[in-house]
């Protein structure tokens, strides 16, 4: 990249099924005390721009971006409100650092799910209203027909999956933020209730509410305000098209996309060795497979294995979404990636607590929108 | 150019009637409960109450309705509620013959800002203005509130049927 760009403050408000107690403002709120706490400044007089990354249709609010200034600190200052993942925001954070008109840009991204009374029809809403909506299926099918075909491509057996719900969900049990720890077996989650076969419910992250608020700085001013600053090496995303008509079902090439541009960016040729450990999205337990493929984390096919190894496990060679990913910590809308990011942050900090990987330096966070979507966004740090 | 000039054929409701014409159309079903949180939480209990409640922040002395547990120009908490008078003043106002729907209408609507007695300068409640000649309405015209009996206010904005001259 042409200008240094770093992450010098994070904060949060927890992940729970429900937050009753707060109000989305007063939850952006606490996570921005403390990202901003967390990197030393004062967003009133430090921040040069603030962006949101929220969708409408999840606030239930049209043109949302009114609503967000107040509880971030960013009255009367420059803010735009973006729909994507909230690593597109840091995708925007980082470009507008990249300019070289910004030194400080604050990133947020919040999700209210429990708010929305009909979350399943506003998900609905995503599909092409002329050729798929008038189906009437729940869109969960989507997943359930590119499980099929992942697991028909490349011969990874149904167990494979459920290990990643069985490793997610204790890792969480591990991670004070989230919100669905649990202690599972394989067994659990295959004889769990079929959502669209061969999609168990267990397999499917349920939703979380929650906040995640991030403090983006360039290199001279991150070295000023931190002596830990966790450094972006590269960004990068994608999409594929849009017809479920004519997808790669079996892979996601949106993720191989994605990938390729961070990996090229931050100048990494062999990712399995020069990464240390990854946060990748596990909306439904086969994407984390499908995505650590698509991503060249391990060859084709073989991120079944690998995973009922114990490759990808908290003490295993490569820790695969340490924070307990969206199975563990719940899904958290457009937050997700943001959740992703922290805990790569926490990671490279060394503030993990009871999860903490040994020695680790470089860390890759990618998320994917869900579906109908084939969008895609990946980010890598060191320390 | 002549061979760029095509005979063209309106479209007429006939052709919408007839089906000629394809679309499809599709009802959202969006529904939300928003978790109040704190301060309007606290807002709307009061509300019920038949009190008007804001709260005061520490740092600027700013006396906020509604009240919020943040001050937007401080960036700092509040944890401090100040009880407030239902009445004060129009700080503007319009004269809407329209309803929210595009419906027109022939007596207007008077939706205004009501700077509220206790709250700091320019704080104040969105409303509507009622037993009053829209005529008459002037911005810095003293109003009272109206509430609803006690048995029919549950904890919205709508507990106030209205702001009416003092």
């Amino acid at each position: 990249m042409i200008r240094e760009v770093a992450i010098v403050g994070v904060g949060w408000s927890p992940f729970r099924s429900i937050t009753p107690d707060l109000s989305y403002k007063e939850m952006m709120y606490e996570a921005a005390v403390r990202a901003y706490e967390d990197a030393g400044i004062d967003p009133r007089r430090d921040v040069d721009s603030f962006v949101t990354v929220a969708e409408d249709f999840n606030e239930g609010t049209s043109i949302f971006d009114e609503y967000v200034p107040d509880q971030l600190g960013a009255l009367h200052r420059p803010v735009q409100t973006i729909t994507g993942d909230g690593i597109h925001g840091i995708a925007a954070a980082v470009m507008q650092i990249l300019t070289g008109q910004f030194d400080v840009v604050v990133v947020e991204a919040h999700s209210k799910a429990s708010n929305v009374l009909t979350l399943p029809h506003i998900l609905a809403y995503a599909m092409d209203p002329v050729f798929n909506r008038p189906l009437a299926a729940h869109p969960y099918f989507i997943a359930g027909m590119e499980m099929r075909r992942y697991l028909a491509e490349t011969g990874t057996p149904l167990e494979a999956c459920a290990q990643v719900v069985v490793k997610n969900r204790a890792n969480a049990l591990r991670n004070p933020l989230a919100g669905y720890g649990a202690d599972l077996t394989i067994d659990d989650v295959l004889a769990s209730e079929p959502i669209a076969e061969p999609l168990t419910r267990l397999a499917c992250a349920d939703h979380a509410d929650g906040a995640v608020v991030m403090v983006l700085a360039s290199g001279e001013t991150a070295r000023a305000l931190t002596d830990r600053p966790i450094w972006v090496r590269g960004i990068g995303w994608a999409n594929d098209t849009f017809w479920l008509e004519s997808r790669p079902w079996g892979q996601a090439r949106y993720a191989y996309l994605a990938g390729q541009m961070a990996y090229s960016t931050a100048g990494i040729k062999s990712p399995r060795t020069e990464i240390d450990f990854a946060e990748i999205d596990d909306t439904f337990a086969y994407k984390e497979l499908q995505h650590l493929e698509a991503l060249g984390l391990c060859k084709p096919g073989e991120a079944g294995a690998w995973t009922l190894e114990g490759g990808t496990e908290l003490e295993g060679e490569f820790p695969v979404n340490p924070s307990g990913g969206s199975l563990g910590e719940g899904h958290l809308l457009d937050c997700t990636g943001l959740a992703r990011v922290l805990e790569v942050v926490l990671q490279l900090r060394g503030e993990a607590g009871p999860r903490q990987i040994e020695d680790a330096e470089v860390g890759l966070a990618f998320a994917w929108r869900g579906v109908p979507t084939t969008s895609g966004a990946a980010v890598i740090l060191s320390n | 150019m002549k061979e760029h000039v095509y005979e063209t054929v309106y479209l007429r409701e006939k052709d919408f009637q007839e089906g000629r014409v394809l679309f499809e159309t599709w009802d959202p079903n969006a529904r939300y409960a928003w978790d109040a949180g704190i301060a309007i939480g606290r807002f709307l209990q009061e509300l019920k109450a038949g009190r008007l409640v804001g709260t005061r922040c520490a740092n600027c002395g700013r006396v906020m309705v509604p009240p919020r547990m943040f001050c937007e120009h401080c960036f700092v908490p509040i944890d401090e509620f100040v009880p407030l008078e239902d009445t004060g003043t129009v700080i503007t106002f319009s004269l809407c013959y329209v309803t929210w729907d595009m419906v027109r209408i022939e007596e207007p609507q008077i939706p205004a800002v009501i700077g509220i007695d206790g709250a700091s300068p320019g704080m104040g409640i969105m409303h509507l203005l009622g037993e009053v000649d829209p005529k008459a309405v002037k911005i810095g015209m003293r109003v009272a509130a109206v509430w609803k009996p006690p048995e029919e206010r549950e904890g919205a904005i709508t507990d106030i049927l209205y702001f009416k001259p003092l």
